[in-house]
């Protein structure tokens, strides 16, 4: 009797070690994110103090008084030592404040906010078409490795590594709406919806295809439905081609494994091999590949924004590149950033909640 | 030639030369049985043809306008890819595009690796603080979002072709410098190491003469593997008008070009594209056989 109760405090010891263990690296873990932020912000803070556009002249222009240059150079604070600029810089962005745009003179912190739904609910919509397409083409590939079904999804695969996004967008559209009619064109919504979109749907998650719904708006759900399709499976296609190529390795790999062959010995299906004992040892190191072409979508997303007229927030940095917003810039490029760290760290906490060796 | 593959198959091989040249020829007969890999070598090998010699290949001058022509359909006589607003030959301007092309991934190729390259032998050499102050600078920029950051660069350096490179560089060497690091802390502690220190060998020496070449090979592989990705965002930035400019045949500038009559003429938006996709389509191919055939540890998959 006595052993056992003594296995059984051990026991709880252990647990309890553990999850201090696990606290004291999610502390940590939480930690380095907060350097790699204001890292971030020395980043920014630097580009945005070499740059060539005088921010009093921005402001002023070109016909400013002296006087005024030096008042306004004060009130910016340009005239402290340069720590001590950067110091107040990251105090800023920690309360919100990201600056005002230059060219709208709003806060950009409240510009971005109506922009950032867009591009979530596209680059979300975007990796689902990628998870549900590329996993079970990746199973596939490794299941029957050599066979054309392989080569096929290794093909199509490469062939969205080396496609220039924009062009890949352009010509889809070519294709689907000049030609064949099957989707909207450029924008969220068919004009004639856009105008009607803020008299009869509340704005309450900025996400279009979820407010229409909710506020029962079908004929707009399925107009705005049309007009993302496209945009979302250009997204899915580029982070299928990774999450595809990925899922087929570690299937691979895992299938390999002593534990898969005794599954098969025991007589148990093939399909449940795969699906059911494979996937789950699968599915851990899945979470980071996801959650990394989840945060690389946000990327693509400056791009194919431009070309599907999105209103997100990789149209907001390219308009504002244009007309030399530097604010706006270095602000939405911020925003991008936090967004990818917080990912990032996202799927690391996952990681280690999903599996016990790397706790 | 028997005699050349017998000396370069020689197994007991009587000079360093030798050796180097038969494990060379070797792995080229390993890479020759990889059919994509060598489509991938052909495109490559076709893209620097086609860049040298693309005034004789040209039948028209890239720049020069010729309104009577424009936006000719492909397959007019004369000109196979048809021609753009201004009249010029599209297939002539892709093939001098390939210049401009190849320069930014050379520019890109000699600077961001190299860069990486020191870094990473330097952190995982000294290790201790060095080490923790590098790495985390290396993190913060694999961080950042890459062509955000090159979108944040340019406009603050002003478009243009250094600039983009530069902007690609500064965002694309993190990678070489953790692939530096890890091949570093695998040789740092052995014993030709210990031994070229004890004849008195400085720090530099070693991580210049003894241990950068041991990180070579895998930094190559990256590098081969990367050149894709450098065309990809070289035309991405030349789309948004940061890159190079007009009336420069850049490919990407090209595709912007042509977005604003892509439902009339939708030639010319379409094959600069093409040509950019066969190329990184090209570099891919031959990266991954490259891997294949100079990385043991991927040998068997």
């Amino acid at each position: 009797m006595a052993p056992l109760s003594k296995t059984d405090t051990s026991d709880a010891a252990a647990q309890t070690s553990a999850a201090l263990r696990f606290a004291k690296q999610s502390a940590s873990t939480l930690f380095s994110l907060l350097i790699t932020f204001v890292g971030l912000l020395a980043v920014t803070f630097f580009i945005s103090r070499v740059i060539p556009i005088d921010p009093v002249t921005a402001i002023l222009g070109e016909r400013a008084t002296g006087e005024q240059i030096a008042a306004l150079t004060e009130k910016l604070g340009m005239n402290d030592p340069l720590w001590q600029q950067f110091g107040i810089y990251v105090w800023d962005v920690f309360h919100g404040d990201l600056g005002q745009s230059v060219r709208t003179r709003d806060p950009i912190l409240s510009e971005i906010g109506r922009y950032f739904p867009a591009t979530l609910e596209l680059s979300t919509l975007g990796i689902l078409i990628g998870v549900i397409v590329g996993i079970p083409a990746g199973v596939l590939g490794a299941t029957k490795p050599g066979s054309w079904r392989d080569l096929l999804v290794r093909l199509v695969g490469l062939m969205g590594y080396s496609m220039p996004v924009f062009w890949l967008g352009l010509m889809g559209l070519l294709l689907f709406y000049g030609e064949l009619g099957w989707v909207g064109g450029p924008g969220r919504l068919d004009s004639m919806y856009e105008m009607m979109l803020d008299m009869s749907v509340p704005p309450v998650t900025h996400m279009i295809l979820i407010d229409t719904a909710l506020a029962g708006e079908w004929d707009m759900f399925w107009n705005a439905l049309s007009h993302i399709i496209l945009p979302a499976s250009l997204l899915g296609y580029l982070s299928m081609a990774y999450i595809s190529r990925m899922t087929r390795s570690f299937m691979m790999n895992e299938l390999g494994q002593e534990y898969i062959t005794t599954a098969r010995v025991k007589g148990m299906p093939e399909r449940r091999v795969v699906w059911v004992h494979a996937m789950r040892n699968v599915a851990v190191p899945l979470i980071t590949v996801v959650a990394l072409s989840y945060a690389y979508l946000l990327e693509g997303a400056v791009l194919t924004e431009t070309i599907f007229a999105w209103p997100g927030l990789g149209r907001y940095i390219t308009d504002a590149l244009l007309v030399a917003d530097m604010p706006a810039v270095l602000g939405g490029t911020i925003v991008v950033g936090a967004v990818y760290i917080g990912i990032n760290m996202l799927s690391d906490f996952l990681y280690r909640l999903a599996d016990p060796r790397a706790r | 030639m028997t005699t050349l593959n017998a000396w370069l198959l020689d197994p007991n091989p009587k000079s360093r030369l030798q050796s180097r040249a038969g494990q060379t020829w070797l792995s080229w007969l390993r890479f020759r049985r990889n059919p994509l890999a060598m489509i991938g070598l052909g495109i490559s090998v076709a893209l620097i043809l086609m860049s040298i010699f693309a005034p004789l290949l040209a039948p028209y001058d890239p720049i020069a306008q010729s309104l009577p022509d424009r936006l000719l359909p492909p397959l007019t006589p004369g000109h196979w890819m048809g021609t753009d607003d201004f009249g010029r030959d599209i297939y002539s301007r892709i093939l001098y595009g390939s210049r401009i092309t190849l320069d930014i991934v050379l520019l890109v190729i000699l600077t961001a690796p190299v860069v990486g390259l020191i870094i990473g032998t330097v952190a995982g050499y000294f290790g201790g603080w060095v080490d923790a102050v590098l790495m985390r600078i290396t993190d913060i920029f694999l961080a950042f979002p890459k062509l955000i950051l090159a979108l944040a660069l340019v406009a603050v350096l002003g478009p243009g072709m250094v600039n983009a490179v530069l902007a690609i560089a500064v965002t694309s060497w993190p990678p070489y410098a953790r692939v530096a690091r890890a091949e570093t802390l695998t040789v740092r502690n052995s014993d030709y190491i210990a031994a070229t220190r004890l004849q008195g060998a400085s720090s530099l020496r070693l991580i210049w003469g003894h241990v950068m070449p041991m990180c070579l090979p895998s930094v190559i592989i990256r590098v081969t593997l990367y050149m894709a990705g450098v065309i990809l965002t070289a035309a991405g930035l030349g789309f948004l008008g940061l890159g190079v400019q007009p009336p420069l045949p850049e490919w990407g500038l090209m595709i912007s070009a042509g977005r604003k009559f892509l439902f009339e003429q939708w030639w010319v938006a379409t094959m600069p594209g093409l040509a950019i996709f066969v190329v990184s389509l090209g570099f891919n191919l031959l990266g991954d056989g490259l891997r294949d055939v100079l990385d043991p540890r991927s040998a068997g998959k």
